[in-house]
This record gives C-alpha cells, sequence and structure tokens, in this order.
C-alpha cells in the first residue's frame, strides 16, 4: 500500500508536469507570449505536488507507528498495564506487533489477540487513508497548478523558489541533526542525573553499572561514578598520542623538506591506505596481532602484561592516527611562506636547520591543532577499543593493565535489549553527552587555533 | 703610502675545500633528522605490511573449504517420502561413512563419525531428495563441507605433534580422516559458501550473504538520502546563500558535524529513529539512516571544493546570455563539477561502509541466519559480521573473520579506485 502511495503520487507529478507543459504549448500556439518556457510551467506544476504530498507522506509513515501503538495500548482493557514499568508495556506492545505479524508464541491472552486483531484492523485503515489522502492532496494541487497556466505567470521564478527553498531546506538538515543530537542526549542524560546525582556521576571513582533487573535479583548495586572510565579513556588515548605523535611528525618533516618528489609520490597515498582501514579492521589486528605479541613480550621479560591491555588499544590505535597527523603537519609545513624558507637556506642554514629552528616553530600552531584533532579522534574512537580494551573499570593509569573508556562503556551498555526506564541504558547517554560536549571542546579549540594561525600568513 | 705587502691575512679559519668540524656536525645533524623521518615512514609502512600480511595468512585459507564426497545410499528405510522433513537423513549418511571407515566402530564409534561431517551435510541431502524423491533407494554421489575441527586439520591448522589431549581431534578421528584422504574423499574446493551463504553458528557454513545485502541495503538508502541532500546543502551554501551569521552558523554547524564521534550518531539513532519513531531495530534502512547523517558532512564539503573549482568565467558568460541564477548552477556549473561531486561521494560512501559503531547501537550485530529481502528486515552489515565473528570462540572463525575482512577491504579498494579513476579521467585544468 505504501509503495502504491508512492506510485500514485510519481504518477500525479508527471501528469501535472505533461498537463501545465501542454496547456502552456497550447497558449503559445495561441499567439500569446509566454513570460516563462513551457518547461517552468511543468516544472512549477511537478514541485508543487511532489513537495507537499511527499513531506506528508513520509511524516504520516514516520508517525504512523508511534500513533498506533498509542492508540493500542489506550484501547488496551484497563487495569493490564497497571503498575508495569515502560520496558513492560514495550513487551505488551512488541508482542501485539509480532502476534498481529502472525508470529504467536504459546497461548497469550485473550485481550491481547483483541489488541492485535485491532492493530491490524488500524493498520489497513491508515494504509487506506494515506492512499486516499494521496490522491486527493495530488488531484487538488494539480488543479490548482493548471489553473495557475496564463501568458503573464512567472512559471521560472514560482519554481526557482520552490528549489531555494528546497536547497535551504537541505542546509537546515545539517542544523537538526546537531539539535537532534544534543536534544538526545541531553533528554536521556537529564532523566539519568534524576535517578543518579550529578556530583555523583561526575566524581564517584566506582562504575558498576551491572544493575538488578529483577527485585530478587543478587546483583551489585550498581555505581555510576565516571572518573574510572575517563582516566582509561585517557590512558588508550596517551598511548595513542605517544605512538602517533613522533611517527607523524618525524615522517611529514621527512616528507616536506627532504624527500624527493618521487618518494612522496609513493609515500602519501601508502599512508593515508592506513587511514582508509575501517577501525573494525584495527580492532581485529589488535586482538590478533598486537596482544599476543605484547603479552609474549612481557612474558619473555617477566612482566604481567594483562591480555587486553591498553597498550594493544593504544597503540593500535596510534597507528590509525599517523596518517591523520601527518597529513595535517604537512599541511602546516607546506603554509609557512616561502620567504621564510628561502631566507633561512641562503642565510647559509642546512635544510634540517631551517626546519628545525624556522620551519616547525612557525607551524607549531597548526601542528598543535592537528595533534589536537588526532585527540579528540582518539577518544571518541570507538571500535578498537570495544573488541580490545577491557571492560572493567579500574582506578589506574597503568598502560600494562587492562582499561575501559567511554565508548566502550556505551557500547556494552547498549547491546542487547534496551529499555529506556533504567540507568544503566540512560548512564550510556549521559557517558555520550559527556564525550559530545569533551570531542566538541577540543574540536572547536583545535579549529581556532588552526584558523588564527592561517590569518597571519596569508 | 700604504705599502700593499704590509698587510697580512689573518689566517684563515675554515677552508673552502676542506670542511670544518662545526660544518661536519651541522652536516650529521642533517642526516640524523633525516634518518629519524626515514625510520618514522618506515614504521608506518612495516605496521601497514605486517597488518595486511596477517589478514592475508589467516584469511586465506576461509577462501577455500574442506570437503568430504560421499556415496550416500538413501535408504527406503530410514527416508521415507511421506515424511521428509523428519526423515534419518543424520542416519543414511553416518552409514555411508562407517562403510568407508572400517576401523570405525558402527556402535560406539556413530557421534564421533557423524561429527566429521558439517551439521548442513543432513539438510543438503534432504533439499536434494525434496527436489527430487525419485532419489530413494538409490546411491547418490554429494560433495558436503566437512566439520570445522577437520577443515583446520586438513589445513594444517593442528599440530599433529601436539599432545592429544590439547588438540580438538583425537589420534582415532586423525585416523579416520587420513583413511578418507587417501581413499580420495576429501578435497578442499574454493569456498563459494562464504559469499552464498547467510550466518551460522558452524564456521564451516557461515558465510556473508545477510552482510552483503545488508550492507547494500544501508548504503542504498544512505547514497538516496545524503546525496541530493548533500548537494542541495551544498549549492545552496556555496552559490545562493547570503554571507550573514545563519549560513556561518550552519557552515560551522556542517564542520562539527563531520568530526563528532560515530558512537554519538549511534545514540543519536537509538533515541530518536528507534525510541522516539518506533522503526525497526536492526533494519538496514535505519542503518542507512544512521550513515547519511555521518557521511552528509563529507558530501557538503567535497561538494563546495568541486563547485568552487569551476572558474567563475563560466558563470558569467552563462549570466551573460540572460540565463538565471538557477540556470546556471544547474545547467552550467553543476555538470562540470559532478567528476568531483562523485568522487567526494564515493570516498564518503567508502567510508560509510566501514563504519561499525553506530550499526552496532542499532543491533545491526543481531546473529540472523537469513538474507534480508527488503531494507525493513533485520540483517547484518559487512563491519558488524566482521565484530561478530571476531567475538566467536571457534577456531574456523578466526579465519572467516580475516577473510570477511579482505572482502571488505576488496570493495573498499575497489571504490576508491573508481573515485581515483574518475577523478583523473574527468578533472580539468582551467
Amino acid at each position: 500500500m505504501t509503495l502504491l502511495a508512492f506510485a500514485l503520487l510519481l504518477l500525479a507529478a508527471v501528469i501535472g508536469y505533461l498537463v501545465n507543459w501542454r496547456a502552456a504549448r497550447a497558449i503559445r500556439e495561441g499567439g500569446q507570449r509566454l513570460h516563462s518556457l513551457m518547461g517552468f510551467h511543468g516544472l512549477f506544476s511537478l514541485l508543487m505536488i511532489l513537495v507537499p504530498v511527499l513531506t506528508v507522506l513520509l511524516l504520516w509513515l514516520g508517525f504512523e507507528g508511534p500513533v498506533i501503538n498509542r492508540m493500542i495500548l489506550a484501547s488496551l482493557p484497563a487495569g493490564e498495564l497497571e503498575g508495569l514499568g515502560s520496558g513492560a508495556i514495550q513487551l505488551i506492545s512488541a508482542e501485539i506487533r509480532s502476534i498481529a505479524g502472525g508470529r504467536i508464541f504459546g497461548t497469550p491472552e485473550d485481550w491481547k489477540l483483541d489488541a492485535a486483531d485491532r492493530l491490524i484492523a488500524l493498520r489497513t485503515w491508515s494504509d487506506i487513508l494515506l492512499v486516499v489522502v494521496v490522491v486527493i492532496l495530488s488531484l487538488g494541487i494539480l488543479l490548482f497548478s493548471r489553473s495557475r497556466v496564463t501568458a503573464d505567470f512567472r512559471a521560472r521564478q514560482a519554481s526557482e523558489s520552490i528549489v531555494k527553498g528546497l536547497m535551504i531546506a537541505c542546509s537546515v538538515v545539517a542544523i537538526f541533526t546537531t539539535v537532534g543530537i544534543i536534544f538526545a542526549l541531553v533528554f536521556e542524560a537529564y532523566r539519568f542525573f534524576q535517578i543518579v546525582p550529578f556530583t555523583e556521576f561526575l566524581f564517584g571513582t566506582n562504575w558498576e553499572p551491572q544493575i538488578p533487573i529483577r527485585e530478587d535479583q543478587i546483583a551489585a548495586e550498581g555505581a555510576f561514578g565516571w572518573l574510572p572510565v575517563i582516566i582509561g579513556t585517557l590512558v588508550i588515548s596517551f598511548v595513542a598520542m605517544f605512538i602517533a605523535t613522533p611517527v607523524g611528525l618525524l615522517s611529514a618533516i621527512y616528507l616536506n623538506e627532504f624527500a624527493p618528489k618521487t618518494v612522496r609520490a609513493v609515500v602519501k597515498p601508502v599512508l593515508e591506505i592506513l587511514s582508509g582501514v575501517p577501525t573494525v579492521v584495527y580492532g581485529f589486528f589488535a586482538i590478533l596481532v598486537v596482544a599476543p605479541a605484547l603479552r609474549g613480550t612481557g612474558a619473555d621479560l617477566g612482566i604481567d602484561i594483562s591480555s587486553n591491555t591498553a597498550l594493544a588499544a593504544g597503540g593500535v590505535m596510534g597507528i590509525m592516527l599517523i596518517p591523520f597527523i601527518s597529513s595535517f603537519a604537512d599541511d602546516a609545513l607546506s603554509a609557512v611562506p616561502r620567504s621564510l624558507r628561502d631566507g633561512s637556506l641562503a642565510l647559509g642554514a642546512t635544510r634540517g636547520e631551517t626546519m628545525r629552528k624556522v620551519l616547525f616553530p612557525a607551524a607549531i600552531p597548526g601542528i598543535v591543532g592537528g595533534v589536537l584533532l588526532a585527540v579528540s579522534r582518539a577518544i571518541g574512537e570507538t571500535m578498537i577499543v570495544v573488541m580490545a580494551a577491557g571492560l572493567m573499570a579500574r582506578m589506574t593509569i597503568n598502560p600494562l593493565d587492562s582499561v575501559t573508556t567511554v565508548t566502550v562503556q556505551i557500547v556494552t551498555l547498549l547491546i542487547g535489549d534496551t529499555a529506556f526506564d533504567n540507568p544503566k541504558t540512560l548512564a550510556a547517554f549521559a557517558l555520550g553527552l559527556m564525550l559530545f560536549v569533551i570531542t566538541l571542546g577540543i574540536n572547536v579549540l583545535a579549529l581556532r587555533i588552526v584558523r588564527k594561525y592561517r590569518e597571519i600568513y596569508d | 703610502m700604504a705599502d700593499i705587502t704590509d698587510r697580512v691575512d689573518p689566517p684563515r679559519k675554515t677552508s673552502l675545500t676542506q670542511s670544518s668540524a662545526a660544518v661536519a656536525r651541522r652536516k650529521r645533524a642533517d642526516l640524523i633528522l633525516q634518518g629519524f623521518g626515514l625510520g618514522a615512514i618506515l614504521v608506518a609502512f612495516t605496521v601497514l605490511f605486517i597488518l595486511i600480511a596477517s589478514l592475508v595468512t589467516t584469511g586465506f585459507s576461509a577462501f577455500v573449504q574442506t570437503h568430504v564426497t560421499l556415496d550416500v545410499y538413501v535408504d527406503p528405510d530410514e527416508i521415507s517420502e511421506e515424511q521428509l522433513p523428519r526423515g534419518g537423513f543424520q542416519d543414511v549418511l553416518t552409514d555411508a561413512m562407517l562403510a568407508n571407515l572400517p576401523n570405525a566402530d558402527p556402535e560406539d564409534d556413530v557421534r564421533a563419525v557423524r561429527a566429521i561431517l558439517s551439521n548442513g551435510a543432513q539438510f543438503a541431502l534432504r533439499d536434494m531428495v525434496a527436489d527430487d524423491p525419485s532419489l530413494i533407494g538409490q546411491t547418490v554421489t554429494m560433495t558436503v563441507p566437512a566439520s570445522d575441527p577437520f577443515d583446520q586439520l586438513n589445513k594444517g591448522n593442528v599440530d599433529r605433534a601436539t599432545p592429544e589431549g590439547q588438540r580438538r581431534v583425537n589420534d582415532r578421528e586423525i585416523e579416520w580422516f587420513d583413511t578418507l584422504d587417501e581413499a580420495g574423499m576429501i578435497t578442499t574446493p574454493l569456498n563459494f559458501g562464504l559469499i552464498t551463504n547467510a550466518d551460522s553458528r558452524f564456521p564451516e557454513l557461515a558465510g556473508l550473504r545477510g552482510a552483503l545485502v545488508g550492507s547494500f541495503y544501508a548504503l542504498l538508502t544512505c547514497f538516496l538520502i545524503a546525496f541530493p541532500v548533500g548537494i542541495g546543502a551544498a549549492i545552496y551554501l556555496e552559490e545562493f546563500a547570503p554571507k550573514n551569521r545563519v549560513s556561518d552558523f550552519i557552515e560551522v554547524n556542517i564542520n562539527n558535524l563531520a568530526a563528532v564521534p560515530s558512537v554519538v550518531f549511534g545514540l543519536l539513532a537509538l533515541a530518536v529513529f528507534l525510541n522516539w519513531f518506533g522503526l525497526p531495530r536492526s533494519a538496514p534502512f535505519v542503518g542507512g539512516l544512521t550513515l547519511a547523517l555521518m557521511t552528509m558532512p563529507t558530501i557538503i564539503i567535497a561538494t563546495r571544493a568541486a563547485l568552487k573549482a569551476v572558474p567563475p568565467s563560466i558563470r558569467e558568460a552563462a549570466l551573460g546570455v540572460g540565463a538565471s541564477k538557477q540556470q546556471v548552477v544547474f545547467g552550467h556549473v553543476l555538470p562540470l563539477a559532478m567528476p568531483g561531486i562523485l568522487t567526494g561521494t564515493i570516498i564518503g560512501l567508502a567510508q560509510a561502509l566501514g563504519e561499525t559503531a553506530p550499526l552496532l547501537l542499532i543491533g545491526m550485530n543481531a546473529f540472523i541466519t537469513s538474507a534480508p529481502s527488503s531494507p525493513f528486515e533485520p540483517a547484518t552489515a559487512l563491519p558488524t559480521q566482521i565484530y561478530i565473528w571476531a567475538d566467536s570462540p571457534e577456531r574456523g572463525f578466526v579465519s572467516r573473520t580475516s577473510a570477511a575482512i579482505l572482502v571488505l577491504l576488496g570493495f573498499l579498494v575497489t571504490m576508491n579506485a573508481i573515485a581515483i579513476y574518475l577523478r583523473n579521467k574527468f578533472e580539468r585544468q582551467w
């Protein structure tokens, strides 16, 4: 039925185009002079039909599920939902949906079967109504657009303003995404902070999100102090930067100042491969090669290295960040004005001295910006740590130990079933909010440094 | 009058022909810096080499699969046409195996012998008989996958020298396997199941079909949304937007979105798409929607760069002959910028193809044994499938994971190669 609605809409739009086009042609053949070309008259009708009806259609599809769900839940016999948490209510509506889909497990109660019947009926009605609405709207707009076709009608301006409106809408999507992110994170985190006090979250040194699901279950109370988690994140990021910064900077220095053109042409794309490899591949590399190798080396040296040590995750993350830092530093070095380099060489400084004493200091702001962006990436990086870092939160800064990170906790808390009513799920959103704020802060700072520096030399 | 000969040159401290110690030191410092730079590049290259080499060495063995070729007598006593689904296909296969293993005890070793064949063998036989019931009572020759321990044994991943207790196959099982091998019943053909099968708990049966289809639907959704919206936004910002606070704000916004960690987009999708709008969990459509939001900044930035590269003379010429601003953009500038836009889009889609974290949060890491038939059905994607397999304990999944990674990297290389080809072929120097 949905496909039918889309097909009808497309058909109406095409018909609208043809009708207006022919009408405009008839006027022209009648000897009058058209203001706009015939194609614009057609386009006007097409856009007039397509844009509003498509919007209605998509909104309908988006809100159909939740609205029908509400109606079903509201129509359930009084008392069945009394005293149930939102998780249990979600389960019931999921069960009703699966009964309606023909997948019946066990013998559901009669009121659930009734609800499933009502659900099917509502869905059918909604589908029929949707098609009817689409047809009526399309026809109405088609007739309206047809009535606008006159010799003087400024069809080009009209359709161009619709196109412009569409483009503005496209640009606003970016804003909506940001607003959506902030709203979703703040909303769920706010619900979390109603259960767990903000100060406890911010200053607590204990992170044990395993809370009892049923009341008779014996489990830890659950502690939500994020300090060990953020410390673990910092440890891993530090390891990553410890590897990525020197390697990235030195390779950038070599490529920028010493490498012959041919070498540069080969090395740069090969380095870029490192940044194009998906992070899940790095994660597998860490558990397949790096962690066992580190453990083996540690055993040879008599050091006890945990099997998911921060060194493995951090080291592999560092490898991923090498091209990032390298290309940023390379750009920053290239942006230093030619005159500075030439002046230094003319005074008799060697290439190395020019690099160390002139170019590098001049490029420092850009390099710092790049390194900061890399730090923000390291903090937000997910798959490598999910696969290679630990799950237990510990207050330790020993990189040989197993530590956990913010992103690992977000993923592990949200994998599997997620009911939006317990602190375990909501804690992930609180962590997500902190992650968003931290990375955004670093990014803004880094971009500001880079931009300020560019302005000086331009 | 000064005597020219009275002037005595001070002794030269340096020579033009001989370098002094100071110059030598400075040159040495230069060389050391160069050496460090080369060393850094070497480190990066070595790591890249180890990465690829380890994936290839562990992964290539999953591109072949050990098969056992058997003459199976489809015993009418065990399998009747009326009761096909419940038939004793397992027993028939075991009998066929025992017939080839004279030193196995038909009573006690049934379980062990049965375990040589993959669990999927009985279903393959069932499907054959279901298709052609006349096979009942006849002897059919069929090739079925061997189970994972024997697959590993055949590929040499089991060291026969290790003590029996530490191996997954004991000495008798190895002896049986060798008997079969000597009878020419063991073959190791190319493993098409890796591409054509969906996921499975048994490594020898697990394939990427579901993941490939899921990734395809997700990327399709991502492209259908991100491409038009991204281009629309880029054209507006680059060609039409007045330079004011609002367009500045949008621009800053887009740049920041490009740097938001991917897991945050997963949180957004979970809270908004799944929880508020009630879209189906694990569906490639929702995955594609999320990836579209992530890819859009990349496409917008690439499109703006491509639009900027079109020289103003084109615009001025078109405006000069009376085209409207939109006619200029859609009729002249956009077609000229298209190669650059497509390159950026393909690179953005390649990034989206490798993205894992947001897909995990919307549940695309479920265990699903069939390929989805629409974008709204639960599915996995290539990277999440890699994550699932990497988490599985069976030995066979290690090489499957590497093989899946090689497949993923193959797609990425192809996409990037297309992007580079497009850029080189259509790029214009104005």
